[in-house]
């Protein structure tokens, strides 16, 4: 586990010919991936992909996850089958969700397109993984679809291990549902939704999969879907999409030293973040 | 609450649903139900695409890195959580370590580590990988579980006679097998579907797993739609099936790590 990573490390020093050691490079690699054209174009783009995936992600499953973990606090009965269904698509490789959804979006036969005719908003219908403005918020709404089972479920988990007597207090005391949530349910949810922001941080700057299945490794249309994960694809292996160059081993390495630099700095952050809310209890 | 419950499962039931219908019939009605629920798609997707050596492939690649990540873990968890040794301290946050880090960062040198060693292109790659990479959490979760069993059943165990081994196999093993369940559901689910691995590690057709396989079968039949929602059924179904089975371990297993207690 720490060897590749230490290696990585040390390969992003070096310079490379294909497969093949060639010198030290000292920060020529990260010279080029920084500021090179197109490298540093494609980095920030990736960069910026990324951020849009983890906040819009966060944003959802902070608001509408939380809800939803809180009405199945009340389901009873249903609780059960509910969770059954919401953790369902979580299961599932991402390669089929992929699939699933690129047929389910398909311009001209699609049934999301069909639907939105159906229900008379066929000035609704486009080629939503086509259009460089709808690509990537389609493709955070297709990973949401499969993720959200994950954060309701760990919500769920920390409001059930919420003691009743706190909200019965505050109810007794006179407090609204609303404000018996807002001042005592939350701030006791709020290392729960730490950890799971961390997560899904880790998560979403690691995100590859599903954009590699549904817009190829450079995120079509016109790199407007690429993130790092692709962009990292791209440069180490080659990219048999762009006339099938050899994979750059030095610049890959130091995409992925940037790459795990961001992913470790921000969630050492957060989990001091974490941390020190749980004191303040 | 509902309208979400039908979000998540509609989708699902459509791939199911049009898996049983024809190219024609999914384009002129594509919500109405198959005229007739024929199996014809997953018959050729059996037989046209390589899908039962993909299976195979798959089945042979997690299960063995399961057994490998299980058996290892439980035994180094044992040792890091019953024995006091110079080195177990250090031990276990080396193992420890391994947790924060994405091992896909790490996939260059990997990469470049299987092709001098020849395991490029081999299953091998795959389970050294899997099995490297499933170690941290599991020992983290089995460490934890053999904390809390009392000393006391390793003495009584000792003193009707077992040896160091038996103590491990017959007494301490059975005794945490709700955690290596979970263990086990944890490491199955994210290595069965992953993709990413095989799509560095693998060239032959022959030995690809099903995700990767997938990606073959659906350049090939593109056009085919009720072949590729077939053939998205069959990939799914066998998880699926073990998921409506054991939802709750299912969810314990794959949420453990995020969830405390």
């Amino acid at each position: 586990m720490v060897y590749p990573l230490l290696s990585s490390l040390g390969y992003s020093f070096i310079e490379w010919d294909g497969y093949i050691r060639r010198g030290f490079a000292g920060f020529d690699n990260f010279r080029k991936v920084l500021f090179e054209r197109p490298y540093s174009e494609r980095l920030v783009g990736a960069l910026k992909h990324n951020v849009f995936f983890f906040v819009v992600t966060f944003l959802i499953q902070t608001t509408f996850g939380l809800f939803i973990a809180v009405m199945l606090t009340k389901g009873g009965r249903l609780l059960r089958l509910f969770q059954t269904v919401y953790f369902a698509p979580y299961t599932l490789s991402q390669v089929v969700v992929g699939f699933l959804w690129l047929l389910l979006l398909n311009p001209t036969w699609g049934q999301i397109n069909k639907f939105l005719t159906l229900i008379g908003l066929e000035n609704l219908t486009r080629p939503w993984l086509g259009d460089m403005m709808t690509a990537l918020p389609t493709i955070v709404l297709v990973n949401a679809w499969r993720w959200l089972g994950f954060p309701i479920t760990v919500y769920l988990a920390g409001l059930q291990g919420i003691p009743v007597e706190l909200e019965e207090a505050a109810l007794v005391d006179g407090a609204t549902p609303w404000q018996v949530f807002r001042h005592v349910t939350l701030p006791l949810l709020v290392p729960t939704i730490g950890m799971v922001t961390i997560l899904t941080f880790i998560y979403d700057f690691n995100a590859f999969e599903l954009i590699f299945i549904m817009q190829g490794s450079s995120g079509s249309p016109f790199y407007s879907t690429d993130v790092l994960g692709t962009f990292f694809y791209r440069t180490a292996f080659g990219d048999a999409t762009t006339g099938g160059e050899v994979g750059q081993v030095g610049l890959g390495s130091a995409i992925a030293v940037l790459m795990f630099l961001v992913i470790c700095v921000v969630s050492v952050f957060g989990v001091w973040l974490v941390r020190r809310q749980e004191v303040e209890m | 609450m509902g309208v979400y419950a039908v979000i998540v499962a509609y989708p699902l039931l459509l791939m199911l649903v049009t898996s049983f219908k024809s190219t024609r019939e999914i384009f002129m009605a594509p919500f109405a139900l198959p005229k007739e629920w024929n199996l014809n798609n997953f018959v050729a997707v059996w037989q046209r695409a390589n899908f039962p050596v993909y299976l195979k492939n798959s089945l042979f690649v997690t299960v063995t890195s399961v057994a490998l990540i299980a058996g290892l873990s439980s035994l180094a968890a044992y040792a890091l959580a019953r024995y006091d040794f110079p080195w177990s301290n250090p031990l276990y946050v080396y193992f420890l370590s391994g947790l924060m880090v994405p091992i896909r960062l790490g996939v260059l040198p990997l990469f470049l580590l299987m092709k001098n060693l020849r395991l490029h292109d081999t299953h091998a790659a795959l389970i050294l990988t899997y099995v490297a990479s499933g170690m941290p959490m599991s020992v983290f979760i089995l460490t934890g579980f053999f904390r809390t069993l009392p000393k006391e059943l390793e003495f009584a165990a000792r003193i009707d006679g077992c040896n160091e081994f038996q103590v491990f196999y017959k007494v301490m093993l059975p005794l945490i097998r709700p955690a290596l369940a979970t263990v086990v559901l944890m490491n199955f689910v994210p290595l069965w579907n992953d993709f990413f691995f095989p799509l560095i590690f693998l060239r032959n057709d022959a030995l690809k797993t099903i995700p990767l396989g997938m990606t073959v079968f659906f350049g090939q039949y593109e056009t085919n739609w009720g072949l590729v929602f077939a053939g998205m059924v069959m990939a799914s179904l066998p998880l699926l099936v073990l998921y409506i089975l054991l939802s709750q371990q299912f969810i314990k297993g794959l949420t453990a790590g995020a969830v405390k207690g």
